[in-house]
């Protein structure tokens, strides 16, 4: 059997802007045949994609191929000229991008851009382009095939751009498609779909894959090898079955160890439905733009969401993106104020406004976003983020807020040297944890987490989830958690609520085995993968139907 | 879909039209704070009391401000630019054929500058980091450092004097054939592309490039699309916005800004003509003058705007 693609110590060096030189992939060998499909897995910053890049004979500014071979159809990508490059992109090896929102230009038509590569290349007339085009979106099952193509890319949704990616990859008959993390983007329900188009379109022309991505789950559904990567080398290549059931490398193991987080580590507390609640919320609704005559807002995102949570338990809110699930935290938190509702903690009544909250009230009820890096600020020093609350909470100054500070970087286990340092300088895991510093410096008793894990790696975010754990047990906290990603909220959360369009559908009690009752929620819990390779094949259509009804 | 564009562009013109109100108002009350009593200046400093108090009700000066600012806007939408104080011809009249000899000189230099403008940083933008790109750059900066002054009396002095190719001064009664034109020409039209070209090559290039390095842009260059597709195609459409405005700006100077020019190679326009208005107190000139710069500005800017509504797709 030949090889469509034969990468022979493949090294790839940056120029960092100091002007040093970091080899940042270092002699990767690895073959894939026809009809094959390998993954690339590994966390943010191991040259995943870099290497996948190279399969174009592309590597970003500032990087440059150093040295081996990459064989792609017998070319070497490597030796050839850029304008040699240039004719067999899109012909014999395309590319399909993370972010295809980013990736489609927003001044052509979808169509235009579909079909450009069969312009650029000469490959058809117009007409027979078009009609390719319209059978490629048909076999990804894409919605009004015929006329989605005369729409400008802002006008469809994430995951209809997502497929028409892979269309505008497949349309000039490649040999090799190179996926790049092309379902990170989307929400697990419309992954589902994705995954299954691509799935079927690849197998029906065996067109050798390399699909990059983080995400194991995902990748046992759709690969049949898989490479291991980490700091530019390759740890493990195998296949699936042996990467999911025999792994050999330590960090193989890590990966997979952090795809099923434990819920273990925790006691629950024994509440009983007499214990008053902690945070308590009745018929809440909140939403954005300017208040129309009936008093409520243009959108309603929030719509009469009423929930409980008991003191030193944990509460998980799940749905989709725009769902309302943000929101909601921004209108307990008092940032957005709730437009109509009470919202009860310990016992009193809260304004709706965070302005109008008692110093009091805003310590006890903390916030933590998902993105560190917004919502710390860049210009100060780690100590001044941590001091800030410190003072204005508690009046701390001087040797006792260092010493609390200390105290602090200790509880989310950081080194107390980091004090000194900017948060550019941390990697996004210490970023996360001193932004969950800063809350605890507050000393609340209910923190509510905003997708805290949902921009990390998965060992960074199981590692996360952990130290959440143990400082409920030291401290007695109990927290708010938002996330569409199932499997941690399960790993950390005495109940979770459900949220679709704005309402609470469904509260599911995870250690009661429930299953969840209403359809959004089956087909929420359905589609998310399990690191079961026929899981995909074999899921319930079930959940289809649902989708139309 | 419903689209958005007409009511856009609609409330642009719509604020135009306040910002033009607004500028009226500013043009009138700040040259009434001019210095000196215009019937004292008209009638001369032995005029006796009677004859300036006469003179004085005669023109409306003795009615409160808002009411003369009335009667100037009214006689402005008639068409009436007033009468000049100097040497009483219509305003209209003296403006008219300065106004045209600018317009042509302002057309001629757009004509000029603006295709050349582009081509160059778009060009600088495709090949960015090579030598080519480099010394437009370096040239672009080292003219915009160079006072406009000094590069005309430099071309007066090679083309004119050593070179004797072209005459010193601007003569416009001598364009009816095209060499006549070249010559009478070539000298305002050279400086005044130098000077206003620059700005709008180094923006065209920095919009240009910031486009490039978009991820679309990127993804089709993964396509295998060439370099100067990757420009033509993908990065100018989306650039087109800031390009109108950086043109707009520049060559809103091309209506009101170039009396160096005008004076240096005495050429009749209007720049010029207000100047002299200036030195001889003649309010309705000055006003009129300083409204045709401001109506010329703003038509250049509210272009730039609907064509930065028109080539969003987003809003299409």
């Amino acid at each position: 059997m030949t090889n469509l693609v034969e990468i022979r110590d493949l090294r790839v060096e940056a120029t960092t802007d100091s002007g040093r030189r970091v080899e940042i992939l270092k002699g990767i060998t690895l073959d894939v045949a026809a009809g094959e499909t390998v993954a690339f897995i590994g966390e943010s910053g191991s040259g995943k994609t870099t290497a996948a890049m190279t399969l174009l004979g592309y590597a970003r500014p500032g990087c440059r191929i150093c040295g081996g071979s990459v064989r792609v159809d017998g070319r070497d990508m490597v030796a050839l000229s850029e304008k040699e490059r240039a004719t067999l992109r899109g012909t014999t090896v395309a590319y399909v991008p993370q972010s295809a929102a980013a990736a489609f230009n927003p001044a052509a038509t979808i169509m235009d851009q579909v079909i450009e590569v069969t312009q650029i290349h000469k490959l058809m007339p117009v007409e027979e382009a078009r009609h390719r085009a319209v059978a490629l979106f048909r076999a990804l099952s894409l919605p009004n095939p015929d006329s989605i193509g005369d729409r400008y890319p802002h006008q469809v949704s994430g995951g209809q751009l997502q497929r028409l990616a892979a269309a505008m990859a497949l349309i000039g008959d490649p040999k090799v498609v190179i996926f790049d993390e092309p379902t990170t983007a989307l929400d697990v329900t419309t992954q589902v779909e994705v995954l299954r188009a691509f799935k079927d379109v690849t197998a029906k022309r065996r067109i050798a894959c390399v699909y990059v991505s983080h995400d194991l789950a995902v990748v046992a559904q759709i690969a049949d090898r898989i490479m291991v990567l980490r700091h530019g080398e390759v740890q493990e290549i195998g296949s699936v079955d042996d990467i999911l059931h025999r792994p050999a490398h330590p960090y193989t193991k890590e990966l997979l160890h952090a795809f099923h987080p434990d819920g273990g580590g925790r006691v629950v507390p024994t509440t009983t439905s007499h214990t008053e609640p902690l945070l308590d919320i009745s018929m809440l609704s909140a939403g954005y733009g300017p208040p129309q005559p009936n008093g409520k807002p243009l959108v309603l995102a929030v719509k009469e969401v009423s929930l409980q949570v008991k003191p030193g338990t944990n509460l998980g809110i799940i749905g989709e993106s725009g769902c309302g699930k943000s929101t909601l935290a921004r209108a307990i938190a008092g940032i957005l104020p709730a437009c109509d509702g009470t919202i009860q903690f310990n016992g009193r009544d809260l304004w709706q406004s965070a302005r109008q909250r008692s110093r009091e009230q805003l310590r006890d009820l903390q916030i933590v976003f998902q993105h560190a890096d917004t919502a710390l600020n860049p210009a100060k020093s780690i100590e001044e983020i941590l001091g800030r609350p410190l003072t204005f909470y508690h009046g701390l100054r001087g040797k006792a807020r260092d010493a609390r500070i200390d105290a602090l970087l200790d509880m989310v286990r950081l080194p107390r040297a980091l004090r000194h340092r900017r948060p550019a300088e941390l990697s996004g895991g210490q970023k996360q944890r001193v932004n969950f510093a800063r809350a605890l410096a507050a000393e609340p008793k209910l923190i509510l987490c905003d997708e805290i894990t949902s921009a990390l790696d998965t060992v960074v975010a199981a590692a996360i989830i952990d130290l959440l754990k143990e400082l409920q047990r030291e401290l007695g906290l109990s927290y708010v958690f938002i996330s569409h990603d199932l499997s941690v909220i399960e790993a950390i959360c005495d109940e979770i609520v459900v949220m679709y369009r704005g309402q609470t559908v469904e509260t599911i009690i995870p250690a009661e085995r429930q299953e969840p009752q209403h359809p959004y929620s089956r087909l929420l819990f359905s589609s998310v993968p399990k690191l079961d390779p026929t899981w995909l094949d074999t899921l319930d259509l079930d959940a289809d139907r649902m989708r139309l009804a | 879909m419903k689209t958005r564009v007409p009511s856009l562009i609609l409330g642009r013109l719509f604020i135009a039209l306040i910002t033009l109100t607004i500028v009226s108002f500013a043009v009138f009350f700040a040259t009434t704070l001019l210095p000196g009593d215009t019937a004292t200046i008209l009638l001369g400093q032995s005029a006796t009391p009677e004859a300036i108090a006469g003179l004085r009700t005669a023109m409306h000066l003795d009615e409160p401000a808002l009411l003369r600012f009335l009667y100037w806007i009214v006689g402005l939408f008639q068409g009436d630019l007033g009468t000049s104080y100097a040497n009483h011809v219509p305003v209209a009249t003296l403006i008219g054929g300065r106004l045209l000899n600018t317009l042509k000189l302002a057309g001629l230099t757009t004509l000029v500058s603006v295709p050349l403008a582009l081509t160059l940083g778009i060009t600088a933008a495709m090949w960015r980091r090579t030598l080519y790109d480099r010394i437009v750059t370096i040239a672009t900066i080292g003219i915009i450092s160079v006072p406009e002054f000094v590069i005309a009396t430099s071309a007066v002095l090679v083309f004119a004097v050593y070179l004797k190719w072209l005459p010193a001064l601007s003569f416009t009664y001598d364009v009816n054939s095209f060499s006549g034109l070249l010559r009478a020409y070539a000298m305002p039209v050279i400086t005044l592309t130098f000077g206003v070209s620059a700005q709008m090559i180094r923006m065209t290039r920095a919009a240009v490039i910031e486009t490039l390095n978009t991820p679309y842009v990127e993804m089709a260059l993964l396509k295998g699309a060439s370099r100067p597709r990757l420009v033509l195609r993908h990065a100018l459409p989306n650039a087109l916005s800031p390009i109108a405005n950086a043109v707009a700006l520049s060559l809103s100077y091309l209506v009101g800004g170039v009396i160096i020019v005008e004076t240096i190679f005495n050429y009749p326009g209007i720049a010029k003509l207000m100047v002299d208005a200036v030195s001889t107190r003649d309010l309705p000139l000055i006003q009129s003058c300083a409204m045709i710069f401001c109506v010329g500005y703003l038509l250049l800017i509210t272009t730039a705007d609907i064509v930065a509504i028109l080539s969003n797709p987003r809003l299409r």
